[in-house]
């Protein structure tokens, strides 16, 4: 449901609060050729999917020294292979300065999985985080030692079929879809995300970084498998569990698919 | 795809059985509603013009030549799709509703602006889909249209109920593995079936003759529009034309394809 404007009276635009799943790029150092020959490699892997996708630069890692940070380059680099860099998250204050310059979003530090597990206390100026991540500190709702005393978040239910071009996000706890997830559609959790049907669009569960999160389904025919970042896409899901009933965990930073029967 | 082959058969269909039907041709610019019903010869004025107040529905409304009850609000060949306002069309309907039992709206293909305008006063929605897997896929997108831009969906009322429609069906080819089946079909899609449509030249014939296919009583793709419209109505029939029937060399000389 969206606040319209009083009938009658056209606005130009109204702004609404948007959820948008982004590809984040965790650099470590930079070096321009290295950077290209990187992005290329990944580009490879899987070039459908990288075609003009936003991607934000995470900082968060970043190692080198903030000098070598050449923003201009890496937006030149991306550009150059249809991939739109549109802010950074994390970094320290020079290196926020220059990506300013650079004209490009500053977006909170918004990984939490590190923080989280030394002090999963709010942090006080994460406050003010609320855009892309938009409730970052109850990412962690699907493991109960870290449930805060209180009511869980109550999953979001969905009893239809998730049709193609439809999107379904749950922003705080788990996604369950009593239905199909339908080539085409989309379906984002903070949490687990459960299929009691076939999955055959794609499902991103711990999409705030919950690392583990899982995703459930029935029939496993996705096009495409995430958690806390980390996918798979339908190519890569063929060999393993294909169209039987599964869940996919993320082990040591890789997708692992396990059938369901044999728990 | 079939659409407004269908629209013309299911509003024909409705009529005959005695309900005051109208069918509404919504793809502006591109209208076809009006040669399929073979009255494009007396289209004097149409539902842009009733929407933007320059003639009135009576005037616009054309009189089926075979059917009693039936007529026809043609579409606009020459205006800009966008004169269908969510505002005009709400009038027009709501105007019909008073004097008609069913309004059948013929939606063009796509997601544009047109079809949106074609469902979102739906009660009821006849997805027509064909057995091949584009075709589906565009069909689970227009459900979800549906299901999230209908003005039932916007109003939170009971969802618009939808039936799948299956048309140029080739039992033949579904069992070379040519095309999708209808099990294969309702597997992916999960909505009830209405009703299946052989593949046939009846119907390309009926269409190039401005006949509704289903006043073809003899033609077994008439007679599949036929199921379906009782089907519509809440009567419960056996699905026909699924499966191949091997020809007898008579038959094949007597009947033909």
């Amino acid at each position: 449901m969206t606040d319209t404007a009083a009938s009658g009276v056209t606005q130009c635009f109204q702004l609404k609060s948007a959820s948008v799943s982004m590809t984040a790029l965790e650099l470590y150092f930079f070096e321009e050729s290295e950077f290209e020959q990187t992005l290329r490699d990944k580009i490879n892997q899987a070039p459908g999917f990288f075609k003009d996708i936003p991607l934000i630069i995470s900082l968060e890692k970043y190692e080198g020294l903030s000098s070598e940070l050449d923003f201009f380059k890496i937006i030149g680099t991306c550009r150059r292979h249809n991939i739109h860099v549109i802010g950074v998250r994390g970094g320290n204050d020079d290196q926020r300065r220059l990506a300013r310059g650079a004209a490009l979003a500053l977006l909170p530090g918004g990984s939490q999985r590190d923080r989280d597990i030394s002090e999963p206390a709010v942090d006080a100026t994460d406050s003010n985080a609320s855009s892309v991540a938009a409730a970052p500190n109850k990412a962690q709702t699907g493991s109960p030692g870290h449930t805060e005393p209180g009511e869980p978040v109550p999953a979001r239910i969905v009893s239809q079929p998730v049709r193609s071009g439809q999107q379904v996000y749950a922003p705080e706890g788990d996604l369950i879809i009593l239905a199909s997830v339908q080539a085409g559609a989309e379906v984002l959790a903070a949490g687990n995300v459960h299929v009691y049907g076939p999955l055959r669009g794609r499902a991103l569960a711990g999409i705030h970084g919950a690392e583990h999160a899982r995703v459930f389904c029935q029939s496993l025919e996705a096009e495409l498998v995430s958690i806390a970042g980390h996918y798979k896409i339908s190519e890569d899901l063929q060999d393993n569990g294909w169209k039987t009933a599964v869940q996919i965990q993320l082990k040591d930073d890789l997708l692992v698919v396990t059938p369901l029967d044999k728990g | 795809m079939g659409k407004t082959t269908t629209s013309a058969s299911i509003s024909t269909g409705l009529a005959k059985l005695g309900h005051k039907t109208v069918v509404i041709d919504f793809d502006v610019g591109l209208r076809n509603l009006d040669l399929i019903m073979n009255c494009e010869r007396r289209v004097v004025y149409d539902f842009v013009n009733v929407i933007q107040g320059e003639a009135s529905l009576n005037q616009a409304l054309i009189k089926d030549k075979r059917v009693e009850t039936l007529y026809i609000l043609p579409a606009s060949q020459t205006r800009e799709k966008e004169a269908l306002t969510k505002e005009g069309v709400e009038k027009v309907i709501n105007e019909l509703s008073e004097r008609f039992d069913y309004i059948v709206c013929d939606s063009p293909a796509g997601i544009e602006h047109g079809a949106l305008m074609a469902l979102y006063y739906a009660d009821e929605a006849i997805v027509v889909t064909n057995p091949e897997v584009s075709s589906v896929r565009d069909s689970d997108r227009i459900l979800g249209i549906l299901q999230s831009k209908s003005r039932r969906a916007e109003m939170g009322q009971d969802p618009v109920k939808e039936h799948l429609l299956l048309t140029r069906y080739n039992p033949d080819r579904v069992e070379k593995g040519e095309m999708l089946s209808v099990a294969d079909v309702e597997e992916i899609l999960a909505i009830p079936l209405l009703g299946v449509i052989p593949e046939s030249q009846i119907v390309l014939n009926a269409s190039n003759q401005g006949v509704p296919v289903i006043l073809e009583e003899e033609s077994d793709a008439g007679q599949a529009y036929e199921d379906a419209v009782a089907r519509l109505l809440g009567e419960e029939r056996e699905h026909r034309f699924m499966s191949s029937q091997k020809k007898g060399f008579f038959s094949r000389m007597f009947k033909g394809g």
